[in-house]
């Protein structure tokens, strides 16, 4: 298999988290590979945003490591650090625009971040990244409060691909939108994989969301993953959460 | 990952090889420029070295042929989807925001004039329906928003007490030091009482407090709003059908107006005993004779006039501050802006007031 060429693209291992008296992560280990979707599930509150800002540095692990493409998350100096930021790209459960910039200007933000992009190059890459999100041009002068909640995951997505990332990580990307929405979302991220050929990590809640999308499902309980396989396999688990999340009810829609 | 790097090989063809990737090519980007640009033009170019290439290495290639496909090109074919893609979006331009003109200029002067107004108009609505309010809570007396009224109060007034107090020693202090020195050239220090008393009890200490104020919760009032706002908290109330005004300005407006005058007399009986100490360091004026002297020469009618003015001052921060608030909209932008606004006009606001009472009162409470 080709897995075995490159290094995996995340790497945790016994990543540990703790607020105060709260333990939310205690030892959880995850390894994602180039070119693959894999869904976080679990239940309300169980950590799964905590885990995805421990990936991304937003949070630093009482204990455990953890690896992006192959290099420890905080090794190397401040520009190797920014370097790697720049590597990924994210979607925040609220989108996280930013509320002062329209449309355009946050897509932009991070290519005239980098410095070396020209403004017309800038120019056709927004108009590009926009209508890879499936958003007409006009929109770039919006501002973010003057767009719906599925818009703004759109913009939030076309901002988080706007440095080319070579892995995605989404928070409830569909929670929110209608299922109208939510499936076409779907369909926009899937293709988005294909197309540019980037891993993916995202958090969802949505039994649908995950049958269309993930390659893998990495399962969320008792403070640790307790087991990271296809959809299928996943169902066979005996665990009383993954009873619950995809048991009666759940097989309904 | 290679670097992306280009040459001219024997054949003549612009052949490019490694990773055309934004990460790869940003940190090359000004020789990849000048190489590309220093390629003959109509070569033929070879891409199918190339190990990977993302949307910006694309429209960087094709931005340097000009937007056309060139004459001969080899290429892989899901290389040349790549920039098939990029090319479809290239060019079109955004939309832009609407340029500066004369025009707009002798727009933004008349809008300018008309915000003003919409302003005034607002403050004055505002006031109206905290009127109402009032109204609607004399006759519905269970309505009354005590605990918000108590909790501001705590907030702009018992806890500005240490820091008024401090601003207020501060300048009492050097008020009475620098008026001895002038005042002992004459002969005449036994007028520094009239100095100090009539100097803070109907000017500095109100027009301190109400600077300090306006910076310090004027700003604070003016920011919860307009996050609020911006959180929607405000809309969840306005479902709840809890009255915005009635909930959020109308506490503050009052606790502003009720407490300022106390925060008055606080500051400036603290300003008082910096100027007392002072003056009994440096004249050896004794404290009983400036306590017995401070009553005659101050008539009674100046303490009314620096109470009244510090209600007058609360009223108007808390209403400007509530007032920039409430037209906050949902972006950090209008945040900061209105924040600003807020503190700014609060104090141009207390001294152009400050002003119409020095000329109004002009005959009270002045010993001739
Ligand atoms: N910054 C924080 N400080 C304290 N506790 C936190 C913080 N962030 C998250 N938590 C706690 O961690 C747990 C997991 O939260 P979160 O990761 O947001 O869950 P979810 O799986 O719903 O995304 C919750 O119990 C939450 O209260
Ligand atoms: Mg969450």
């Amino acid at each position: 298999m080709v897995k075995g060429l490159a290094p995996p693209v995340v790497e945790l291992r016994g990543v540990v988290c703790q607020f105060g008296d709260n333990l939310v992560l205690d030892g959880v280990d995850l390894t994602v590979w180039a070119d693959e979707i894999v869904a976080l599930v679990g239940g309300s509150g169980s950590g799964k945003t905590t885990l995805l800002r421990h990936i991304i540095g937003l949070n630093r692990s009482a204990a455990g490591e953890i690896f992006l493409f192959g290099e420890p998350l905080w090794a190397g100096n401040y520009l190797d650090q920014q370097n790697r930021r720049r590597r990924f790209g994210v979607l925040f459960q609220q989108g996280a625009l930013f509320s002062a910039f329209n449309v355009g200007d946050n897509i932009a933000f991070p290519l005239r971040e980098l410095g070396v992009v020209r403004e017309n190059e800038i120019r056709d890459l927004v108009a590009y990244k926009l209508a890879m999100v499936e958003l007409e041009p006009e929109h770039a002068l919006l501002m973010p409060a003057e767009l719906s909640g599925g818009m703004v995951k759109r913009v939030a997505l076309a901002r988080a691909l706007a440095m080319e990332p070579e892995l995605l990580l989404l928070d409830e990307p569909t929670s929110g939108l209608d299922p109208d929405r939510s499936a076409a979302f779907v369909r926009l991220i899937r293709r988005l994989q294909r197309q540019l050929g980037i891993s993916v990590v995202l958090v969802t809640h949505d039994v649908a969301t995950l049958s269309s999308l993930a390659g893998r499902v990495a399962v969320l309980a008792d403070r640790r993953i307790i087991s990271a396989v296809s959809l299928e396999e996943t169902r066979q688990l005996r665990h009383p959460f993954i009873e619950r999340f995809f048991g009666p009810s759940a097989a309904m829609d | 990952m290679a670097r992306p790097s280009l040459e001219i090989d024997a054949r003549g063809y612009c052949r490019l090889t490694g990773t055309w990737t934004l990460g790869e090519l940003a940190r090359h980007l000004a020789q990849i420029r000048l190489q590309l640009q220093a390629v003959p033009a109509g070569s033929p170019w070879r891409l199918q070295e190339v190990e990977r290439l993302d949307s910006f290495g694309a429209m960087l290639l094709w931005q340097r042929w000009g937007r056309r496909w060139p004459r001969e090109l080899e290429i892989s074919e899901e290389l040349r989807g790549v920039l098939t893609a990029v090319a479809a979006h290239s060019g079109k331009p955004l939309p832009r925001p609407p340029l500066f003109t004369p025009l707009a200029a002798l727009v933004l002067l008349g809008s300018l004039l008309f915000s003003f107004l919409h302003h005034a108009r607002d403050l004055v609505t505002l006031l109206g329906q905290l009127t109402l309010d009032l109204l609607f809570l004399l006759r519905h007396p269970r309505q009354w928003p005590l605990k918000e009224l108590s909790a501001n109060v705590h907030k702009v007034g018992v806890k500005a007490m240490p820091v008024a107090a401090l601003v207020g020693f501060l300048i009492g202090v050097v008020l009475s030091y620098l008026s001895a020195m002038q005042l002992e050239a004459f002969g005449v220090e036994a007028y520094l009482v009239d100095i100090l008393g009539l100097g803070i009890i109907r000017e500095l200490g109100p027009v301190l407090v109400a600077i300090l104020v306006a910076g310090r919760s004027g700003s604070a009032m003016t920011a919860q709003l307009g996050v609020m706002r911006v959180t929607e908290e405000i809309d969840a109330l306005a479902t709840m059908g809890i009255s915005r005004t009635i909930r959020l300005v109308l506490p503050k407006v009052l606790a502003l107006t009720l407490v300022m005058p106390l925060l008055v007399l606080w500051t400036s009986a603290v300003a008082l005993l910096g100027g007392m100490l002072s003056a009994k360091v440096q004249l050896g004026t004794s404290f009983a004779f400036f306590l017995e002297k401070l009553p005659q020469v101050v008539p009674m009618a100046n303490l009314y006039i620096g109470l009244g003015k510090g209600a007058v001052f609360g009223l108007l921060i808390a209403l400007v501050a509530c007032h920039f608030g409430l037209r906050i909209r949902p972006n950090t932008e209008s945040l900061a802006s209105n924040t600003t606004a807020s503190v700014v006009t609060a104090i141009t606001t207390v001294i152009l007031v400050d002003a119409m009472f020095a000329v109004a009162l002009r005959n009270v409470g002045v010993p001739l």
